[in-house]
């Protein structure tokens, strides 16, 4: 009881039942905020007005998308109420948006993740819409705005190819040869290592483990296919089979060129070491233009396709990741909501779009490409001339597998790269828990 | 024989104080209690309870009829196959031995020589516990910087003495675990020092002249008066530094970059936000795992309350 000795209980008048009363009520407000701020979204069911939630938050996509609003406001007499949030966070509390009162139409990826949520009944099919916009699209972006159920769900704005970057004016210097088969690729990544190059920069640190993804996705696509690769993607083959053996087999091949303490370092240092001339190739996706400030080092940017490794599958297969828009399950505003969707996925709306933010590809072939610079155009072409299109491991695959299972294992045997039956051991026992039937 | 004496002089007490207790008095302690109660079962008690109940369940976190009963399976899984549980407990224990083995006694040591009238003991202090009033998530920005393996400040050092050698901090599983428990070790001893700080600020230096005259030296007096003084100081410390270790998260979340656990800095915390946050959650599974946080807890708090009532009984 030494407390109570100390400060003796004596209750004298109201003041100090009134500062009790003040902090409770205090206490009681800060309690029912979370609860407030749920309920904001439910307000607008507004004919007029269409909710948008964007993951758009950085600076340029935000005004990009502004762009985009904005001239549809003026077009249709429509408000967009724009709800944009910070990309990671919109991710990762996708389950829970999905599921209380989202906006009528929302940003996502196309891929497994949206096939998941429109199985799920979280999102609403558009055929419709598609009617309307289906004639500016390709065979394979119609492929993969459908659902497991053969419905439309998604309309897509760009894409951005990934592929092997590298520095003109480094290669000119040391007379290197562009490699279009694996032997080429070895060989020259030997010879930039004699040359005191690093030759393939790499920086998985801290978050960005997903980076490693790009290297196996196209080892395994070049070596496997695209069936395979589908279908080890979607839990459907055993992670020990021979095939991916046999990747973690090549992938052991070139360990040895990849950039020291890749570990601890972020994607955008790695990048900026090819950018310095530090590195001689990086396995990455077009966003590598993010980090370029200065545009004459633009243009001395360019890339090649991953070299083949089967002459079987060539090098039919691209990655490129697509980003665009769903519609949510009970849209408060239908209509307005599928109108904005027809002008999302039009032309006129990618070309607005691109026009802020260049470092994507639009996908609606009659999307205007005169103001493309030219790694968009060849970007462009790299993706038209691809037979499959593939979205990246965490889109192609169920993300928790991915982020919680797949990137760590990569990681570790990434520092001490064996045979990597340890590796895909360890993936293949958890991979039961992420998917069940 | 105690007991019969004590137990007619509570209930007296207990009824004079009744007799003090108006209508308006027993509203105002039914609310002020009620209230916290209620938020405490509402907040505390029922998630914990639906963690339990959830942790037997296969769910995928979207509908509430896809939640599958499958007993005891998760913990089954957890414990038999599932790769990073094992390194998990391995690394919470090293993060527990660590942090009461180093940083706990070096600010015990430090409260101790600050409290010593120094000169500028204040402005020691205030930089020694200036890491504390930073959350632990900027303490990661601060030594992501420091260790950042291009342009760290630490491999800067060491290249200026020997060049060619490059530590990859972070990223080698060997290596990040015993970086970040610095970094966490930093903030921890700031923090101890000013907990210990305060309790000598109440020893009675009586004892300590005592102790001199009796002809005991810095070490005995600190070792056989002091500390043993300070009970109740040590038992807080104790039992924060044994907290700390368990719901060691954001620090590691922050350097280890997030969803999907580093190899090499696995922790349950991070284990259980990997399963549940993110787009695809297993809320069952994730439920398991911080059952399992949630029972070795317990047992902390458990030895604690036990050790507090006993006192008090006495």
């Amino acid at each position: 009881m030494t407390l109570q000795s100390r400060t003796p209980w004596t209750p004298t008048g109201p003041s100090r039942r009134k500062v009790v009363q003040g902090m409770l009520g205090v206490g009681a407000a800060a309690l029912a905020m979370p609860a407030l701020a749920a309920c904001g979204g439910g307000a607008a069911a507004d004919p007029k007005t269409v909710t948008f939630g964007s993951n758009g938050a950085d600076a340029t996509p935000k005004k990009a998308y502004a762009a985009v609003t904005n001239a549809f406001q003026k077009d249709s007499k429509l408000t967009v109420k724009t709800n944009a949030v910070d990309h990671d966070t919109f991710q990762n509390s996708i389950s829970t948006y999905l599921q209380g009162t989202p906006d009528d139409v929302f940003t996502w990826f196309a891929g497994y993740r949206m096939q998941y949520f429109a199985k799920k009944g979280l999102a609403s099919p558009i055929d419709d819409v598609w009617d309307k916009i289906g004639a500016g699209y390709s065979d394979a972006t119609k492929q993969l705005s459908k659902g497991e159920d053969g419905k439309y769900y998604f309309v897509p704005l760009y894409n951005y190819p990934w592929a092997v970057f590298y520095r003109k004016s480094v290669f000119q210097k040391y007379g290197y040869q562009i490699p279009t088969t694996w032997s080429q690729f070895t060989a020259l990544a030997k010879q930039m290592k004699k040359d005191g190059l690093s030759p393939i920069a790499s920086g998985y640190g801290g978050g960005d483990s997903w980076t490693n993804l790009g290297a196996f996705d196209y080892l395994n696509l070049r070596a496997n296919g695209y069936d395979f690769h589908m279908s080890l993607m979607r839990g459907q083959v055993a992670w020990t089979d021979k095939r991916a053996v046999r990747t973690i087999d090549l992938w052991r091949e070139i360990t040895p060129y990849y950039q020291t303490s890749a570990g601890g370092r972020s994607w955008q240092d790695a990048a900026q070491s090819l950018l310095d001339g530090k590195s001689g190739m990086a396995v990455i996706g077009l966003f590598l233009g993010q980090q370029v400030t200065d545009e004459t080092l633009r243009a001395d940017i360019d890339f090649f396709a991953f070299p083949e490794i089967d002459p079987a599958y060539g090098q039919d297969t691209v990655e490129a990741p697509t980003d665009g828009f769903m519609l949510s399950r009970k849209p408060k505003n239908l209509d307005g909501a599928k109108k904005f969707l027809e002008f999302l996925g039009s032309a006129q709306a990618e070309k607005l779009y691109m026009g802020v933010d260049p470092s994507n590809v639009a996908v609606n072939s009659g999307a205007d490409t005169s103001s493309y610079n030219a790694l968009q155009k060849k970007s462009a072409e790299l993706i038209a001339g691809a037979k499959h299109i593939t979205q990246f491991g965490d889109r192609d695959s169920d993300p928790g597998f991915i982020s919680t299972v797949v990137e760590p294992g990569l990681v570790e045997w990434l520092n001490h790269p064996d045979d990597g039956s340890a590796l895909l051991k360890k993936i293949e026992s958890q991979r039961s828990r992420f998917f069940t039937a | 024989m105690s007991s019969v004496r004590t137990a007619p002089r509570s209930s007296s007490r207990a009824h004079t104080r009744s007799r003090r207790l108006g209508p308006g008095d027993r509203l105002f302690l039914t609310v002020v209690v009620g209230i916290p109660l209620l938020a405490l079962l509402f907040f505390v008690w029922l998630p914990a309870l639906a963690s339990i109940g959830l942790s037997f369940t296969n769910w995928d976190g979207l509908t509430l009829s896809d939640i599958h009963w499958v007993g005891l399976d998760n913990y089954h899984q957890i414990f038999t196959n599932y790769p990073p549980f094992w390194p998990a407990v391995r690394h919470n224990v090293a993060w527990l031995l660590f942090t009461a083995l180093l940083p706990t006694p070096f600010g015990v040591f430090l409260a101790y020589q600050l409290d010593r009238k120094i000169r500028f003991t204040r402005v020691y202090q205030t930089a020694i516990f200036m890491p504390m009033v930073l959350s632990l998530a900027v303490v990661g920005f601060i030594w992501e910087i420091i260790y950042n393996p291009d342009t760290g400040l630490l491999n800067g050092v060491i290249s200026a003495v020997s060049s060619g050698h490059h530590i990859d901090w972070l990223g080698d599983p060997n290596l990040n675990l015993w970086a970040v428990l610095v970094a966490s070790g930093w903030r921890h001893a700031g923090y101890i020092m000013i907990l210990y700080l305060a309790g000598l600020k109440g020893f009675d230096p009586a004892l300590k002249e005592a102790a001199a005259l009796d002809g005991a030296n810095g070490r005995q007096t600190f070792l056989r008066v002091v500390l043993p003084a300070l009970k109740p100081v040590n038992i807080i410390i104790l039992v924060v530094t044994v907290m700390e270790s368990l719901r060691a998260f954001d620090i590691v979340y922050v350097l280890g970059g997030g969803i999907g656990s580093k190899p090499g800095m696995e922790l349950l915390s991070l284990l259980i936000s990997d399963n549940i946050i993110g787009e695809s959650s297993h809320i069952g599974y994730g439920s398991a795992l911080a059952v399992i946080l949630l029972l070795v807890s317990l047992a902390a708090i458990g030895v604690f309350l036990f050790q507090t009532f006993r006192k008090e009984d006495q």
